[in-house]
């Protein structure tokens, strides 16, 4: 229960983060993607904020034990191999297209516009053709 | 304000939502995994990303009912169908296949200095860079 809790308050906050930043405004994010235009540099503090902020705590952490999990879960994957490259290059176009990233997708979900609805959906689909794919490929 | 104090703040609160998550769980906050988890949730262990999505979910509506200048925006209303459907086939399917977004490689990757996220983040901050400026030229013929 605890673990739900958390997890919900972390949802939250993370949600208003991103609201708050600009990042679930697409003309903010295509503004600062576009260096050609008038550059709008707002998100680079969004990421320094939380990469700082994350540099330091996470370095503290790691150093312990999670409160309400035996130990922690990172990636363990080290290859820097052809799925990481394409899989960052897809996500890269799909992103630049658009100007939203999976949080922002979520979240803007509250809009409840057509052009979010069918976003989010073609995005899911996106997410279950990889699965069926990779089972598939491991039969 | 806007373009600095703003976004730094909110930047601030996704690092703290991460450092939670890691303080408590255990776990690296990724938004495609956690995405994908929702609509396929086999494993118990991966449970807690369901609340975290229903309170991503949540703060949006909330925000909305507190705040609505906020949402002062719309999101491809200009756009074609073809785009708006391309551009989120293309988000789930290349997050999966490079394991995270903007949350996961980005925010939790790059503090942690993952070699992986380094050039995960590197990679999808160039091709969007150079994807909205070839739309740009696009549209402009």
């Amino acid at each position: 229960m605890k673990v739900h809790v958390v997890s919900f308050i972390a949802g939250l906050i993370f949600s208003i983060g991103l609201v708050i930043s600009g990042m679930t405004n697409p003309d903010v994010v295509i503004g600062f993607l576009d260096i050609t235009g008038e550059w709008n540099y707002s998100l680079a503090f969004v990421m320094a904020g939380a990469v700082t902020l994350n540099f330091f705590s996470f370095k503290y952490i790691l150093k312990r034990k999670p409160i309400l999990s035996p130990e922690h879960l990172l990636p363990t994957k080290k290859d820097l191999d052809v799925r990481l490259i394409l899989g960052a290059t897809l996500f890269g176009i799909g992103w630049g297209l658009l100007g939203i990233c999976p949080g922002p997708g979520i979240v803007n979900l509250s809009l409840g516009t057509q052009e979010i609805l069918l976003f989010m959906l073609a995005l899911i689909f996106g997410l279950f053709i990889h699965d069926f794919l990779l089972r598939k490929r491991d039969d | 304000m806007e373009k600095v104090l703003l976004p730094l703040l909110g930047g601030i609160l996704i690092g703290t939502s991460s450092s939670i998550i890691l303080y408590t769980l255990g776990r690296i906050t990724g938004i495609s995994g956690i995405l994908s988890v929702v609509f396929n949730p086999k494993i118990q262990s991966n449970h807690w990303k369901i609340s975290f999505f229903m309170g991503l979910i949540g703060g949006g509506f909330l925000l909305r009912v507190v705040s609505p200048d906020l949402f002062d925006y719309s999101i491809g209303k200009s756009e074609s169908l073809i785009t708006i459907l391309s551009a989120g086939f293309l988000v789930g399917l290349g997050t999966r296949l490079g394991n995270g977004c903007t949350s996961g490689h980005g925010v939790c990757g790059l503090p942690r200095l993952s070699p992986r996220s380094i050039i995960a983040t590197l990679t999808f901050m160039a091709v969007a860079i150079l994807t909205v400026i070839a739309k740009k030229m696009v549209v402009a013929l």
